[in-house]
């Protein structure tokens, strides 16, 4: 194929809009169950927070945060979550397509896999995590008093984009494990649902070997912990100089790069059912 | 041949099916261990605060932790019991095949269900539970009574959770599509069971609300007669109070949908 790279991107993003937008009409034709599902996603990230809320209603700090400053931590990594699940969630059901056979019809179509992979049973419901997320990112930069600098409010959209970026590429991570093992989806979910767990609580409460893993290894630390240290102006329990709170972007990068050769090494290794 | 035995046979199938998928039990086991991590050292931030919350101690709060984790499939409190089943074979019109059988539907439902929660129990919940004694400081009683007051604590949560699934399921004969309901009903269970956070340190009112709920059968009572915390017998009568109450809904909801509900496709 002569085609040039950012041409396969801009037909990769096409297919995906236009089978997103597919599935968008087709899940108004249930209205009642998408405003149901909308709000349940909306209230399942809410009651989360909840959970938090309770947890401080018997104590005023917890492993040294305070409640709006936990809040800030839970804000960022529910929306930088919250955006990778609603563009690229649908990737967590790979295994099922590779049991049934079914990913054969998307590789004889013509556009990139995955592409049609990701926005595969698009499910604007997800929207409802995102919201949830900002209003109490909201809530906790009105109620804490941050000295803000121009550097540090530069860093909360970038801090959220790259956030969203590293848990893009752990569910196309975790999807070209699927290739390996197609019933085992449920592996990736401590990677993506725990990870956003782990996010919202500080990394004070954690043991150092867990920071540390988190940091170095399946690098989630960067998605939150890291930049929002410094925005708000706590050490990070490592010890790490402060200029890492910066790297998110290029951590992003980095583990999207890997995703993407993970991926397609997957792809490559898939055999059908063969029946 | 007694309807007993056919509920058994029914049951083990359930047991044997949910076996069969190995690689998904593992990953499962996998994601219970690391979600139970996460929540033991959120937990015991909390009580370091706080000890003594709740009367229980850090080594008892650990306990709890990888019991939740435990049941949390066992129990199906966030999804993932036979009630996805039902709800695809009613929205498909399949269901019309299940009232063929010479077999009660809810018993039916019943026994599959209860074979996929011992095996789930087993299956699932044991490793993470035995990680979790391994690896933490927790409580374990020491005489067999407990233990085994517990199981069967265990048991009549296994019955409670399935009547509350059994009426999400069968709301599906008047929504059609009964993922919406389907969801709430976790979020509920997750927020009502103490899923999300032990029952027993619920502030106020809140508490006194979410302690007398069905869903406070399924993880806090048999916890606390593990902890030695409550009396068995009146956590027994609180679980088979709610679950007369729960099949018996499910009874009259099942009689109502298969009357006047027309089956789709038909």
């Amino acid at each position: 194929m002569g085609e040039t790279g950012t041409g396969r991107v801009r037909e990769g993003v096409r297919a995906y809009l236009m089978i997103a937008g597919m599935w968008i009409r087709s899940t108004m034709a249930y209205r009642a169950s998408f405003v149901m599902t909308t709000f349940g996603n909306f209230s399942a990230t809410l009651l989360d927070f909840v959970g938090i809320m309770l947890m401080f209603s018997r104590v005023d700090v917890l492993g040294g945060w305070s409640l709006p400053e936990v809040a800030f931590l839970y804000g960022l990594s529910g929306t930088a979550f919250g955006l990778a699940d609603l563009v690229i969630g649908s990737m967590e059901r790979l295994g099922r397509r590779v049991r049934d056979g079914t990913l054969d019809t998307l590789l004889v179509r013509p556009a990139p896999v995955l592409a049609q992979v990701a926005a595969d049973q698009f499910a604007l419901r997800r929207l409802g995590r995102v919201v949830q997320g900002l209003l109490v990112l909201t809530w906790a930069v009105a109620r804490l008093d941050i000295d803000w600098t121009p550097l540090k409010l530069l860093l909360m959209p970038v801090m959220v984009v790259s956030g969203c970026g590293i848990f893009c590429a752990v569910f196309v991570a975790g999807a070209a494990f699927q290739f390996l093992a197609s019933d085992a989806s449920e592996v990736q979910n401590a990677f993506t649902y725990g990870g956003t767990t782990l996010l919202q609580y500080p990394p004070t409460v954690f043991a150092k070997e867990l920071v540390r893993g988190v940091t170095f290894v399946l690098p989630l630390a960067f998605v939150n912990w890291l930049p929002a240290t410094y925005v708000l102006g706590r050490p990070y329990p490592l010890g790490l100089p402060q200029w890492l709170a910066f790297a998110p972007p290029l951590v992003a990068a980095g583990c999207c790069a890997l995703a993407g050769l993970a991926w397609r090494a997957g792809l490559r290794s898939y055999r059908s059912t063969g029946s | 041949m007694g309807a007993g035995r056919l509920y058994v046979a029914v049951a083990a199938g359930g047991f044997r099916r949910y076996a069969t998928y190995r690689a998904a039990t593992a990953a499962g086991v996998f994601t219970n261990t690391v979600f139970g991590l996460i929540l033991v050292y959120t937990y015991r931030a909390l009580w370091d605060e706080r000890p003594h919350l709740g009367g229980w101690d850090q080594s008892q709060v650990v306990t709890y932790v990888w019991l939740g984790q435990a049941f949390l499939s066992t129990l199906a409190i966030g999804g993932g019991g036979v009630e996805n089943e039902l709800m695809e074979r009613i929205r498909t019109g399949d269901v019309a095949i299940d009232l063929y059988r010479p077999a009660d539907l809810q018993l039916w439902w019943l026994a599959t269900d209860l074979g996929r929660a011992f095996f789930q129990l087993l299956g699932r919940g044991l490793v993470p539970f035995v990680f979790g004694a391994l690896c933490f400081p927790v409580y374990l009683p020491t005489d067999v009574g407990t233990w085994v007051a517990f199981l069967v604590a265990v048991l009549l949560a296994m019955i409670v959770g399935f009547g509350l699934r059994y009426l999400v399921a069968l709301s599906t004969f008047w929504f059609l599509d009964g993922t919406g309901v389907a969801q709430m009903s976790w979020l509920v269970g997750f927020f009502c069971s103490g899923m999300l956070l032990p029952l027993n340190i619920f502030p106020g009112a809140l508490g006194e609300v979410v302690r007398a709920l069905p869903w406070s059968s399924l993880l806090q009572a048999p916890a606390q007669i593990l902890l030695g915390h409550a009396d068995p017998l009146g956590t027994y009568v609180f679980q088979g109070a709610w679950a007369v109450v729960l099949l018996g809904a499910g009874r009259l909801v099942q009689s109502a949908a298969t009357r006047r509900v027309v089956v789709q496709g038909g």
